[in-house]
């Protein structure tokens, strides 16, 4: 993957507290090229969100980046500061919260923040800032455009508001669009709308999409590669078919066994014990063994390496292999006899 | 057991730890506990009790501060018209200005949460009228119907507390309903009602623990506000008589003597009332930024 | 199949907000609101079999959680009636719902708002059987620590305060309070919504054995149609406060019957079926205040046509305890 557009690189982020120093991303890796959607999938306190939010430089105290770089077509993000910062922050890599009232304003026109929203970057004339924010609505499937562009944020529904955060993150048509849980929030049908647009729009565009979720269902049906967070580290990388279809990390096979629609009705599911580690509080070796069913007595000593292979990484002492494993019927009885 | 001393320690630490980043709230807070000692013992650390004619002298009458009186001790704030020496009579101002400001800070604590909490969770036509009369009151100033109310039950310490609890339960009202109504919302308390627990078990173990922080505040900013506003009515000659002095009456005292320099009797009263108030506030104030759960940690 | 132990019956819940005085004032003046009526649930029947559990489907707005909340007694329904043994389940009293039966119990979606964050999880799990006398106060000690063994939870956790607890173990806590009060029905309002995936697993089992070991009954609200599917026996899909299809799960999810219910299936992304192209449902949600004339789903519906926005179509039987509210089933669109 030479020509990626987005490389991350041995990332570190700390939130100094009063416990010490939580490493809440914890040398994170991973490389985006163009036109493709890179699914970054953890649970709650895995530092997925926190990795999102340091590509774009948005770690404020008590946190900071402590090492690592994200480069940008080559250019180191993290050492940019004031005008150079802002300059890239939303020309060529945009970001989609969660809750798109993170971007808009609640008192001014969608139009108003639009037109706002083009010229920072780009000193053109509002009549061609106004075609500019109509064509990027037009661009995310939203119906009556013109129409939008007169409206508050109140008098859309949450997935319109959705979409015109995402439509005002491509105004300038950037190069990476991080994106925190978008479609969390919203309804099933909804979520099915913006996806399909989000796809459409990385095949047409080029634009690469970090896809920061929760929701394997979501990365499976959308991503083309995987990157699957515990604890403020990767363990597992890959082609996301491939990763969802044969897990080499004990972490992603005990998340897709456990997921109710791949089981038969009724039946007891595959459950990982305990629950995720207080990162003020981590075990030596590695975070997931107390919960892993194939941990080792290296496990809980000695930090795992990176296993690669093929394309794929995971970070195990004992990876699942290839092929004595097709899950998720193996792995689920693994977990099965585990809990 | 030992897990919950624990836990209950910790924040109780936590919340130290917090409240001491402001140098000046500390500060605040050793003035406070300085002056409450010293009223509380004000017979053991003063030279005179200002207040027994038989110690008084009047050949001692309007000292500057730092003579000698008849009784053989320096009168460091000076004495009054009377031979009081000032020091002494502040230490017992104080008292009876805690005493009132407390009791009426803590009496309208106690009203001004029933009503509110009733408020909050019977809703509907309950809440209305008790809110609207809760609103009206507000639009007055306190002062107004203190004075009111002081006027028509007349002097004497009662009295005085009844006039400031009434005058004051209407912002511990707006408080506890504002906060309990927000608490009234969540779900845990939708949880005790569709147990379905008693009316009473559901305000008292759920709903009020919960809308008690913001109280906290209201009440030490109240009890500052009660001991200002209880010097203004004494001040004015309506509030406790000279025979049971406070702050307030100790200020008017001297006040015919400000203009013909003799400024001790009137100014240092006024200035242990400004501290005492002021501290109060400021201790109030970092208590509601550590309490605040916006606030980022 | 058993009787039924809980009977809805034709049931609607209007939410009616008035306009404040201010606004009624700017009102005189023609700014200001008008009364506004949600409709948050239609004429909705429906009856729970001892031993059965029914999955509640559907998008928000829907009105699943709304119907609930009057199952749980938390709401008295504005129409119609739910009764739990012949009895109702909640009456009106001034303006306040009086809840009249200890029998039905409910969880709620976020254990972090669901537990008293400043009492002991042994007194909240404890206070309601006391209240009722299901035990003595000296024995609910040892009630409670029995109560929480049975949610996997180790009963020396009884002193402890919610916030010492994590998603998982919290909502362990709710179902254990749901339990300590010897319900016959209980009432999950998205109980695994909001924790993570793998410890929805945990829960999900946990739910699975209670019941078996309990043979519960029990209403299980979510959106998420693959948890719903693995837990329930029938399903009730809602939309825009209707039940638009009704069916045995296998049934319902071999072959969905309702065009709303078809296309919900299509959005759903799923695991393991790699990159998709989605087909999702056109159109928005419509809002609750103004619901579209006829079928509420017209709009949205590519089989649509004139007689489904002037009819409202009726709950139909279309096979052996199977119905749908669709034109198509009874006689076409035309």
């Amino acid at each position: 993957m030479s020509d990626a557009v987005l490389k991350v690189r041995d990332l570190r982020t700390q939130f100094h507290t009063k416990a010490g120093a939580l490493k809440a991303v914890d040398g994170v890796s991973f490389e985006v090229a163009r036109g493709r959607i890179l699914g970054l999938v953890g649970e709650s306190g895995s530092g997925k969100s926190v990795t999102g939010y340091s590509i774009l430089g948005l770690i404020e105290a008590p946190g900071e980046i402590a090492g690592g770089e994200v480069l940008l077509d080559g250019v180191d993000v993290t050492r940019l500061k004031g005008e150079a910062l802002r300059r890239v922050r939303g020309a060529k890599i945009a970001m989609v919260f969660q809750d798109p009232m993170m971007t808009l304003n609640p008192v001014l026109k969608i139009g108003t923040q639009m037109i706002a929203a083009v010229r920072a970057h780009d000193k053109v004339s509002r009549k061609v800032a106004w075609e500019r924010s109509r064509a990027a609505l037009a661009k995310v499937g939203i119906p009556s455009p013109e129409e939008r562009l007169d409206a508050y944020p109140h008098q859309l529904s949450g997935g319109m508001r959705q979409r015109v955060a995402i439509a005002i993150a491509l105004l300038h048509s950037p190069a990476v669009i991080i994106a925190d849980e978008p479609t969390t929030a919203l309804d099933v049908s909804i979520q099915g709308q913006i996806l399909a647009e989000v796809r459409r729009l990385a095949d047409d565009t080029g634009t690469a999409f970090v896809w920061v979720t929760h929701d394997l269902a979501v990365v499976s049906s959308l991503a083309d590669d995987i990157c699957v967070m515990y604890a403020g580290k990767v363990v597992e990388t890959g082609a996301a078919a491939e990763v969802i279809a044969s897990p080499r990390h004990p972490y992603t096979a005990g998340l897709l066994a456990s997921v109710p629609a791949e089981h038969e009705p009724g039946e007891r599911l595959p459950q990982v014990p305990g629950s995720t580690p207080s990162l003020a509080n981590l075990p030596p070796g590695c975070a997931f063994a107390p919960r892993c069913f194939k941990a080792g007595p290296a496990c809980t000593t000695t930090p795992p390496v990176q296993h690669f292979e093929g394309g794929r990484t995971a970070l195990c002492h004992y990876p699942i292999e290839s092929d004595s494993c097709p899950p998720p019927s193996s792995t689920s009885a693994a977990y099965q006899n585990a809990s | 057991m030992s897990l919950d001393a624990e836990t209950r320690w910790t924040r109780l630490a936590g919340f130290w730890s917090d409240f001491r980043q402001s140098p000046v709230a500390v500060a605040a807070l050793i003035v406070i506990v300085s002056v409450v000692l010293m009223a509380v013992l004000a017979p053991l650390v003063t030279p005179q009790d200002p207040y027994n004619q038989q110690t008084l002298d009047l050949f001692d009458a309007r000292l500057e501060p730092g003579e000698t009186g008849s009784g053989g001790y320096v009168h460091w704030l000076g004495t009054d018209a009377a031979g009081r020496d000032v020091y002494s009579a502040i230490l017992y101002g104080l008292r009876t200005s805690l005493i009132v400001g407390v009791s009426a800070g803590f009496c309208a604590l106690l009203l001004g949460t029933t009503v509110g909490l009733v408020a909050a969770y019977y809703g509907g036509r309950v809440e209305a009228v008790i809110m609207r009369i809760i609103d009206l009151q507000l639009s007055l100033p306190a002062i107004l119907l203190a004075l009111v109310l002081v006027a028509m039950l007349g002097q004497g310490m009662p009295q005085l507390i009844g006039a400031l609890t009434a005058a004051q339960y209407a912002y511990f009202a707006r408080t506890t309903h504002g906060a309990a109504s927000a608490e009234r919302r969540k779900d845990y308390i939708e949880a005790a009602l569709s147990t379905p627990l008693p009316a009473r078990q559901v305000l008292f173990r759920h709903l009020l623990p919960n809308a008690l922080p913001p109280l906290i505040v209201v009440a030490t900013v109240q009890v500052a506000n009660s001991i200002a506003l209880e010097a203004t009515l004494s001040f004015l000659g309506l509030g406790l008589p000279l025979t049971q002095p406070s702050l307030g009456s100790l200020i008017s005292n001297g006040f015919q003597f400000l203009l013909s320099g003799r400024y001790w009797i009137s100014i240092y009263p006024g200035i242990a009332l400004m501290l005492t108030v002021v501290a109060i506030n400021l201790v109030g104030d970092q208590v509601r930024y550590v309490l605040n759960p916006r606030r980022s940690r | 199949m058993s009787a039924a132990i809980l009977d809805i019956s034709r049931v609607s819940k209007r939410f009616v907000k008035r306009p404040s005085l201010g606004e009624r004032i700017a009102g005189a003046f023609g700014a200001g609101r008008k009364t506004e009526i949600v409709r948050a649930v239609t004429d909705v029947s429906l009856d729970v079999r001892k031993g059965e559990v029914i999955g509640l489907v559907g998008e928000s707005g829907c009105g699943k959680s709304t119907l609930g909340r009057i199952v749980a007694g938390i709401y008295t329904p504005s129409d119609g009636q739910v009764t739990f043994g012949s009895a109702p389940v909640a009456k009106e009293q001034g303006r306040r719902t009086q809840k009249l039966t200890t029998r039905v119990q409910m969880v709620h979606q976020d254990p972090f708002a669901s537990l008293n964050p400043r009492m002991r999880i042994g007194d909240t799990v404890g206070e309601g059987p006391v209240a009722h006398k299901i035990v003595k106060a000296r024995e609910a000690d040892g009630y409670v620590a029995d109560m929480l063994g049975r949610v996997g939870l180790d009963p020396s956790y009884r002193r402890r305060f919610p916030h010492q607890f994590s998603g998982g173990q919290r909502q362990r806590i709710a179902i254990a309070r749901a339990l300590a009060m010897k319900p016959d029905l209980l009432v999950l309002d998205e109980p695994v919504a909001s924790l993570d995936v793998s410890i929805q697993a945990q829960v999900l089992n946990l739910f699975m054995d209670l019941r078996r070991d309990l043979d519960l009954t029990a209403i299980f609200i979510s959106h998420d149609l693959g948890v719903v599917r693995h837990v329930s026996d029938r399903v009730a899909i809602m939309y825009l406060g209707r039940i638009v299809e009704l069916a045995p799960t296998p049934e319902l999810y071999a072959a969905p019957n309702h065009p709303y219910t078809r296309a919900l299936f299509e959005s759903v992304p799923r695991v393991g079926v790699g990159r998709k192209d989605f087909r999702p449902i056109a159109g928005e949600i419509p809002s609750p205040l103004h619901p579209p004339s006829g079928c509420h789903f017209h709009p949205r519906c590519p089989f649509a046509g004139p007689r489904c926005k002037r009819e409202v179509p009726a709950l139909a039987p279309i096979g052996p305890g199977r119905s749908s509210a669709c034109h198509l089933n009874t006689g076409g669109t035309a």
